[in-house]
């Protein structure tokens, strides 16, 4: 699946964009985000707050408890400060 | 092209240009004799923030679910208020203090639904529109933290 970084967690992860295969472990968002902070010191530091995170799954945003199956493309950002 | 009364066009634009308010009122209400009120919000980059005056703001988006997010409010918003036209431009770069950032119109036939929709989408682009604020400052550059105050603004338009 393909997963994109916004704004101070693109910054931390070093990437705008990557694909990723999880093992089939890592069921919901929640999940993810613990396989991701394993990944590396990058990683590590970008989710160190993960409670902080926000997820949104083929452009729609989810709760952490999200299941992952089946999406096209997942972001993690941080809280939205537009307007 | 003349809209039919009663139509509710709905525009939305990101872009890194600047907006022209008149010019965007008369798209929405130019031949049309339906409309008796159009509210207009304007978000202009600020210098003084709540401690080291900004020196430029830097807005980034998520192409793609930025326009998605924006139109499942609008459609909230022609759902909720009887309304003749919605127009919300997002802009993303690089700005200084005094330029324009967003533009939401709203058009009606009386001002109350104008108004309450203008701000009910304002308080939604705050909270759930993927765009994020880097500002730099002197005290140094980094991204803007969110409010609760916004997040306490966009609640209470939750219908239970």
């Amino acid at each position: 699946m393909k997963v994109k970084y916004f704004a101070w967690v693109r910054e931390r992860v070093g990437k705008a964009e990557e694909t990723i295969e999880p093992p089939a472990t890592v069921r919901t968002v929640e999940d993810l985000i613990a396989w991701l902070s394993g990944q590396g010191e990058a990683y590590a530091y970008a989710f160190e707050k993960p409670k902080v995170i926000r997820t949104a799954i083929d452009h729609a945003h989810v709760k952490s408890d999200a299941a992952i199956a089946g999406a096209r493309e997942i972001a993690f950002f941080p809280p939205m400060t537009g307007g | 092209m003349t809209s039919p009364v009663g139509a509710c066009p709905v525009t939305i634009r990101i872009q890194q240009d600047d907006f022209d308010i008149a010019r965007e009122i008369a798209a929405l209400t130019t031949s049309r004799t339906d409309i008796g009120a159009v509210v207009s919000f304007s978000g202009i980059c600020r210098a003084d923030d709540d401690s080291a005056k900004v020196a430029a703001l830097t807005l980034e988006h998520y192409p793609g679910m930025a326009e998605e997010e924006i139109r499942r409010h609008t459609d909230e918003a022609v759902s909720r208020w009887p309304l003749n036209g919605v127009t919300v431009i997002h802009r993303v770069g690089r700005f200084m203090p005094g330029h324009n950032i967003v533009l939401v119109l709203t058009a009606s036939q009386h001002r109350r639904a104008a108004f309450e929709a203008a701000e009910f989408l304002m308080d939604y682009l705050k909270t759930s529109a993927p765009f994020w604020k880097k500002e730099e400052s002197e005290a140094g550059t980094g991204w803007v933290e969110a409010h609760t105050r916004d997040d306490e603004a966009a609640a209470r338009w939750t219908r239970s």
